[in-house]
């Protein structure tokens, strides 16, 4: 059976030219960085060889840009290091990786609603500002419906209101969804603080990378030794720091287009071939490579593992929240009703993914809708 | 083939053998709600206090899917009694496995097993 990956939001295959990048540092060049000698150097060189090349895509200097073990780590440090306790704004459509933080901090967090397209207003994220607000951390792309967040306005606008405040607020965007097809530039976004990931990008898991202003303080969530200026203590994973400078370099938006057309056809011959199914988010302020439709009277994973049966690989909501009961909170802060979040299904697209790929889902699945819904009976 | 399920779940899931509106039960358990996401009906025709037959129709995933159909499989010919006793643990025996976040969908179904006997026995 042919298999076919549809769930690029989740993770992607890291590109030839990546590994080829990347092997050189498990054994040949396997020196520490922070060691001295020539071992070392060699280590050191490659991270900032990666470093520059990850400070380029942001339009960053390369001192603002530190490596991670994983975006999860870039977002707490934001959330946790950056925030200093103080009073956070953030959406009610974020990754856990940042609202769990969130959780954890000691200050206050108000969660900004987005409209029924998936969209954060930008004048509901001001109003929620107070005078003890420390952080905003808005997502660029949200990773279940793929819409685009107005990163670039709300910056320029907390930039205005910074400017009458002692005490400047902080402006954090999770980009990990958006850095294959959108300008992820910091002056442009006017942000303080950047998450990227590894895997996303066509790079390996395990690393991540946050953007720091120049100027801003952030405090270590984890305690050890002075690596990447003790934000990230722990001996630096250089294959995959090397792997995501690659990766990173490799990027081209123009890729966007043809991805774009496909998700297009995806949208469209789904919604006219079957009866019931909407798309979940803005389809005009949306990632070139995301689909996500609600399909009334089917459960989600039951769709998932009739389409995996078929060599089709989709999901449900995130990943990450693949073993948890309750509906999508995404779904359900656009509105959707606990049964139509059940029955969503997201499909992400890669850059690699063919026009016969795509038409091979469109055929196999008005059959799996009729027999799921013959056994619901909906 | 799905490593996540058993065969068995998958051949259900795949092929149930008992589902449908059944018109002339006489009873039906409903159970589950939208939140969890599983939502099940549990049809019975009782003959001289035995199940005669049993069907189904579930809205929710594949393990609920499958229990549901083991279940009425393993319900017809039964005694209202015995229906009602049979226990979480056969029925994951019968489905050779189920995953442990999934155990609840074959409660969900003995439930629906136990509404619709009440059901039946409040007429």
């Amino acid at each position: 059976m042919k298999k076919i990956y549809l769930d690029h939001a989740a993770t992607t295959p890291v590109k030839e030219s990546v590994i080829e990048e990347m092997q050189p540092f498990f054994s040949e060049r396997f020196g520490n960085p922070s060691s001295v000698h020539r071992f070392g150097q060699e280590a050191v060189m490659a991270i900032d060889k990666a470093r520059k090349k990850v400070a380029h895509f942001l339009g960053a200097k390369e001192r603002e840009v530190g490596f991670t073990s994983s975006a999860t780590e870039a977002n707490n440090l934001s959330v946790l290091g950056a925030a200093g306790g103080g009073h956070v704004v953030t959406s009610s459509i974020e990754h856990s990786a940042v609202l769990n933080p969130c959780k954890m901090s000691s200050g206050s967090v108000t969660q900004v609603p987005v409209s029924s397209e998936g969209v954060l207003r930008v004048e509901d994220v001001l109003k929620e500002i107070r005078s003890d607000t420390t952080l905003v951390s808005v997502m660029y792309v949200n990773n279940e419906i793929g819409t685009v967040q107005p990163i670039a306005e709300i910056g320029k606008a907390i930039g205005e209101i910074n400017k009458k405040r002692k005490k400047k607020i902080l402006f954090h965007t999770d980009a990990v969804q958006a850095a294959n097809y959108l300008s992820c530039d910091v002056s442009e976004l006017s942000v303080d603080l950047l998450t990227l990931s590894g895997h996303k990008i066509y790079g390996p898991k395990g690393v991540g990378a946050l953007y720091i202003r120049e100027g801003v303080t952030v405090s270590p969530v984890m305690y050890g030794a002075s690596h990447e200026r003790g934000l990230h203590p722990g001996t630096e994973n250089v294959p995959a720091i090397v792997g995501m400078g690659k990766a990173v370099e490799e990027i081209d938006f123009r890729k966007g287009e043809e991805v774009k057309r496909l998700r297009d056809k995806v949208i469209d011959e789904i919604t006219s071939s079957i009866s019931g199914v909407t798309l979940n988010g803005s389809r005009e302020k949306r990632i070139p490579n995301n689909v996500n439709l609600a399909f009334e009277g089917v459960e989600g994973e039951s769709l998932l593992i009739s389409l995996d049966s078929e060599g089709i690989a989709v999901s449900t909501g995130s990943a990450c929240a693949s073993h948890s009961l309750s509906p999508s909170h995404v779904l359900l802060a656009i509105g959707l009703s606990d049964r139509m979040a059940h029955g969503s299904l997201r499909i992400s697209l890669g850059n690699e993914t063919t026009e016969e790929e795509v038409d091979h889902l469109i055929s196999k699945l008005p059959p799996i809708i009729k027999r799921l819904r013959e056994i619901s009976g909906r | 083939m799905s490593k996540y399920y058993s065969k068995e779940v998958m051949d259900r899931f795949m092929s149930p053998k008992y589902f449908g509106e059944m018109k002339d039960a006489d009873a039906v358990g409903l159970v589950g709600n939208p939140r969890c996401g599983d939502e099940m009906e549990v049809y019975i025709k009782v003959r001289e206090g035995k199940v005669e037959s049993a069907s189904f129709r579930t809205l929710g995933c594949a393990a609920a899917i499958a229990t549901s159909d083991v279940v009425c499989e393993m319900i017809t010919g039964k005694s209202l009694e015995e229906a009602v006793s049979i226990t979480e643990k056969e029925m994951v025996d019968k489905l050779k496995d189920l995953p442990h976040v999934k155990v609840h969908c074959a409660s969900l179904a003995l439930e629906g097993v136990k509404e619709a006997v009440k059901k039946y026995e409040g007429k």
